[in-house]
């Protein structure tokens, strides 16, 4: 009872705040290994088995981990190591190597990464640093010497385990997997990728040596188990200090996910995606807005968190052009209309542009040749528009085909929302051919 | 004002400091502020800030990190041409020089990711280290490995680390094939016209008083503001013409109350600067310059466009009109516009035309080298020998990229060209040896 009491000491909102920001933030921005893996508790069986296997009794396995992107496949294996090595014989024993296919993109650099992570440079001196041949003889040499009973088992990590496949010849695939096939010192390899035809990037021999065990993570969530996991996200945990404080907020992140809007909300984002990566952005903007002045998540925080989340970033950019580069991009979305996506090029606009202007009574903007091109060149340069072929050195500035990045519905609805538009510019747009 | 930062973490005094110098930026500084969290509270791994140039995304970085005191590393895109200066930089300005110097000659991804590594063991993070490129469309240009992994730099180096990248172009455009690591998405929107006025009105001239330089910088946003709203160019515009908005003044014929009198000295000089000045005709000196003879007019200086016009030998003109007569013409109207007896044509044939074959509107068509020579004997008057410095001039035009040379498959053998000239050249080089060149142009028939 008096522990009870001492949790529910209240401390003062700042400092409820700053822990719960803390918390919160560690979930989200820092990827924590959670406890268990939320759906994935057959996968996360299937794997610690597996590790559990090479790290006891010395078996040597290959498995790759498939999933999207945001799937959750260093979780998984993060919460399976976290398992394995709770064991004491498989803390003693498993070396693990971790490698990602970002840094080591070549043989020899993960090559000189695995023996430094094995700890083998004081054995061999300085011939770590020696070439890529010898590192490989001296590396496989001391996998062979070991045998099953006596040698420490490895665990091999390949993060981005595609862009390994795209090594010369696949050289350290091989090895290691052939490491794996034969009676060696006990090696696993677990590789983590996101593409569903990795075994096809595969060269034959490396691809027979693999032993074909893939764990899938393409779980997905109804709606009602994708709520509950944001729930469980946002909610603090029992252990909080301020007992009162975390009610509240539990209690508001309840009502939360009750309201129909936020509902709403999240079912688009459900609906778009059902992966937790982008969740992560939406509630990042959420929790941005919580402060001390105001403790708790309304939902109006996370519309607008949404509003911030799904703008269309090239309206965005469309907002912040000048009335000249505006009438440039309907210009070209003229063009695009009439001659049905053919490309085109200054002059034709310019020549549209014209068009427009000797319509209109007064032309308040004449512009010369050279301004419309500066326009024409800003436009380039933030990429709403793109040569059709890369050399432009061969061809003048001015003749130089180029296709427009946007779509229709974006230009109009762009125009929509332009601080003070001119009326006649907006008739332009909208009329379906430029010389109505 | 200066109440819109708050975040607790930071001192009052340096949010109110930095503050002062966010104008009109305070809500998306704030927001940025509010991301960022607590100095010693994890960020997110990595924010990528877009928004038109000159919106201020590297000023209000920069403010927050100064004036706070974080621990940052700037690096710019465009400076780092190899991955290799971008790494020596953030170790440099993490851990000191001792941290860059243990990087290899030709450093990796993977050398960098070690190294950084190693030194956050010895020096831990109590805040939040933050990487803030600018320019990071340039990162694209880089191998492919590296804008991923710095987008996921925090989890690679298991440091306390946030990557910022600011770009004036969308994400969209970023985003590698097969996917990476998503960042934060922010937008720094555009000034607003009243927001651009009450940026450029700070920074008054002294010995005049505020209410002249708002009304100036008034008249300057009604002329350029349809044209231009890069801040930067503006203020460039504002500062180089202010001394011609005052002369009435000084001169004694008009006080700072006549706003339309002001107006009317200043408004077709203004004009005159879109022209000139604006588009880098003159320079900014030129210019400052000008404004003070200014009895002699404006023109007498020449711009930049002006010197296009290059002295020619005289048969290389005729070699150029020809050229450009080939490359704008179709081939079907040469017996018509170059033989004088060409029989009857229809006439059908020519009034059918449509703005979509325009070569004016094209641009210009190769053509090979019989045909020029064809048009050039039929427009030069007297009789040329196909002597070799007639042909030594058609390719000292192409190395004076007056003419392109279209194919390089073949050197000698039946070469094509293409004119690479506007038509306002041609029509000056035409003039000067009296042919009417708009006469045999099939696109103004």
């Amino acid at each position: 009872m008096s522990k009870r009491k001492a949790k529910d000491a209240s401390l003062p909102v700042g400092e409820c705040v700053a822990k719960l920001q803390e918390i919160l933030r560690g979930r989200i921005c820092r990827q924590q290994t959670p406890a268990r893996p939320e759906g994935l508790e057959a996968q996360h069986k299937h794997l610690l088995d597996l590790l559990r296997r090479t790290a006891v009794h010395g078996e040597s396995n290959s498995v790759l981990l498939v999933g999207p992107r945001g799937a959750g496949k260093t979780t998984l294996l993060q919460c399976a190591l976290r398992d394995l090595l709770q064991d004491e014989e498989a803390r003693r024993n498993l070396l693990q190597v971790h490698l990602n296919g970002l840094l080591q993109t070549s043989d020899g650099a993960a090559l000189k990464e695995i023996t430094r992570q094995l700890q083998l440079e004081n054995v061999v001196g300085d011939r770590v640093f020696g070439s890529f041949a010898e590192n490989l003889a001296f590396l496989l040499e001391a996998l062979r010497k070991g045998d099953r009973s006596s040698s420490r088992p490895v665990l091999l990590v390949l993060d981005e385990f595609d862009l390994f496949a795209q090594h010369k010849n696949q050289t350290l695939l091989y090895n290691l997997l052939d490491a794996s096939q034969s009676a060696q010192a006990p090696v696993a390899v677990v590789g983590l990728t996101c593409r569903l035809d990795v075994l096809e990037l595969l060269e034959k021999r490396v691809k027979s040596r693999f032993s074909h065990r893939q764990i899938h993570l393409l779980s997905s969530p109804t709606f009602p188990q994708y709520l509950e996991r944001v729930r469980a996200r946002l909610s603090l945990p029992r252990d909080f200090p301020d007992g009162q404080f975390a009610r509240d907020w539990n209690g508001s992140v309840e009502s939360l996910c009750e309201d129909k809007c936020v509902r709403e909300v999240l079912h688009r984002q459900f609906i778009s995606t059902s992966d937790f990566r982008s969740l992560h952005l939406l509630l990042m903007f959420c929790l941005s807005r919580v402060s001390v002045s105001r403790p708790t998540l309304r939902a109006s925080d996370l519309l607008e968190a949404s509003r911030l989340c799904f703008t269309d970033a090239n309206a965005n950019m469309l907002h912040g052009l000048s009335i000249l580069e505006l009438c440039l991009v309907i210009a070209m979305k003229h063009l695009d209309d009439v001659y049905q996506g053919e490309p085109f090029n200054l002059q034709m606009v310019h020549n549209e542009f014209k068009k427009f202007l000797q319509r209109r009574s007064n032309s308040l903007y004449h512009f010369e040749t050279p301004v419309i091109m500066q326009a024409f060149e800003h436009l380039q340069q933030l990429e709403l528009i793109r040569p059709v072929d890369g050399s432009s050195a061969k061809c003048q500035k001015e003749f130089q085909l180029m296709r427009l990045m946007l779509d229709h519905s974006q230009v109009l609805e762009a125009l929509q929302k332009y601080p003070q538009c001119p009326t006649d510019v907006r008739q332009w747009a909208a009329s379906a051919f430029g010389w109505m | 004002m200066t109440a819109a930062l708050q975040q607790p973490g930071y001192e009052e005094e340096r949010l109110r400091r930095a503050a002062e110098q966010l104008a009109c930026r305070e809500p998306q500084a704030a927001m940025l502020l509010a991301l960022m969290g607590e100095p010693h509270h994890y960020s997110f791994p990595s924010i990528f800030i877009y928004g038109h140039q000159a919106s201020g995304k590297s000023h209000v970085m920069q403010v927050l990190l100064k004036e706070l005191e974080l621990p940052h590393a700037t690096v710019s895109c465009v400076e780092c041409l190899y991955a290799a200066l971008l790494f020596e930089q953030v170790l440099l300005s993490f851990f000191g020089c001792d941290a860059a110097s243990l990087l290899p000659r030709s450093p990796s991804l993977s050398d960098f990711v070690r190294v950084y590594r190693q030194q956050r063991f010895q020096s831990p993070a109590r805040q939040t280290r933050y990487i803030v490129m600018e320019k990071a469309e340039h990162l694209r240009d880089a191998d492919a490995n590296v804008l991923p992994a710095f987008l996921r730099l925090q989890e690679l180096v298991e440091d306390n680390v946030t990557v910022v990248l600011l770009s004036a172009i969308v994400w969209d455009k970023f985003r590698p094939n097969t996917g990476c690591f998503e960042p934060l998405l922010l937008h720094f929107p555009d000034y607003s016209k009243g927001e651009l006025h009450q940026i450029l009105s700070r920074d008054k001239h002294p010995s005049y008083s505020a209410e002249l330089y708002s009304s100036y910088i008034t008249i300057l946003l009604g002329v350029f503001y349809s044209v231009c709203r890069d801040l930067r160019e503006l203020r460039h515009l504002a500062a180089l013409n202010f001394s011609k908005f005052c002369e009435p003044l000084l001169e004694g014929r008009a006080k700072e109350t006549d706003a339309h009198k002001l107006w009317r000295n200043i408004e077709p000089h203004l004009k005159k600067a879109m022209r000139t000045v604006y588009l880098r005709e003159v320079s900014s000196l030129q210019w400052e310059q000008m404004q003070q003879m200014e009895e002699t007019e404006c023109k007498a200086v020449r711009g930049l466009s002006a010197h296009t016009h290059v002295e020619l030998p005289y048969y290389s003109k005729f070699l150029l009109i020809a050229a450009y007569l080939a490359s704008y013409n179709p081939a079907r109207t040469d017996k018509r516009f170059f033989l004088k007896h060409h029989g009857r044509i229809k006439k059908t044939n020519f009034s059918k035309k449509n703005e979509k074959t325009s070569n004016h509107l094209l641009g210009p068509k190769p053509f090979p080298l019989d045909r020029l020579l064809a048009i050039f004997y039929s427009v030069v008057d007297s009789r040329v020998a196909p002597s070799a410095s007639v042909f030594s001039q058609i390719s000292s035009l192409v190395t004076l990229q007056l003419l392109t040379k279209v194919s390089h498959d073949d050197q000698l053998d039946a070469p094509k060209y293409k004119c690479s000239v506007s038509m306002d050249f041609i029509c000056a080089v035409s003039r000067t040896v009296n042919f009417d060149i708009i006469k045999y142009l099939y696109d103004f028939l």
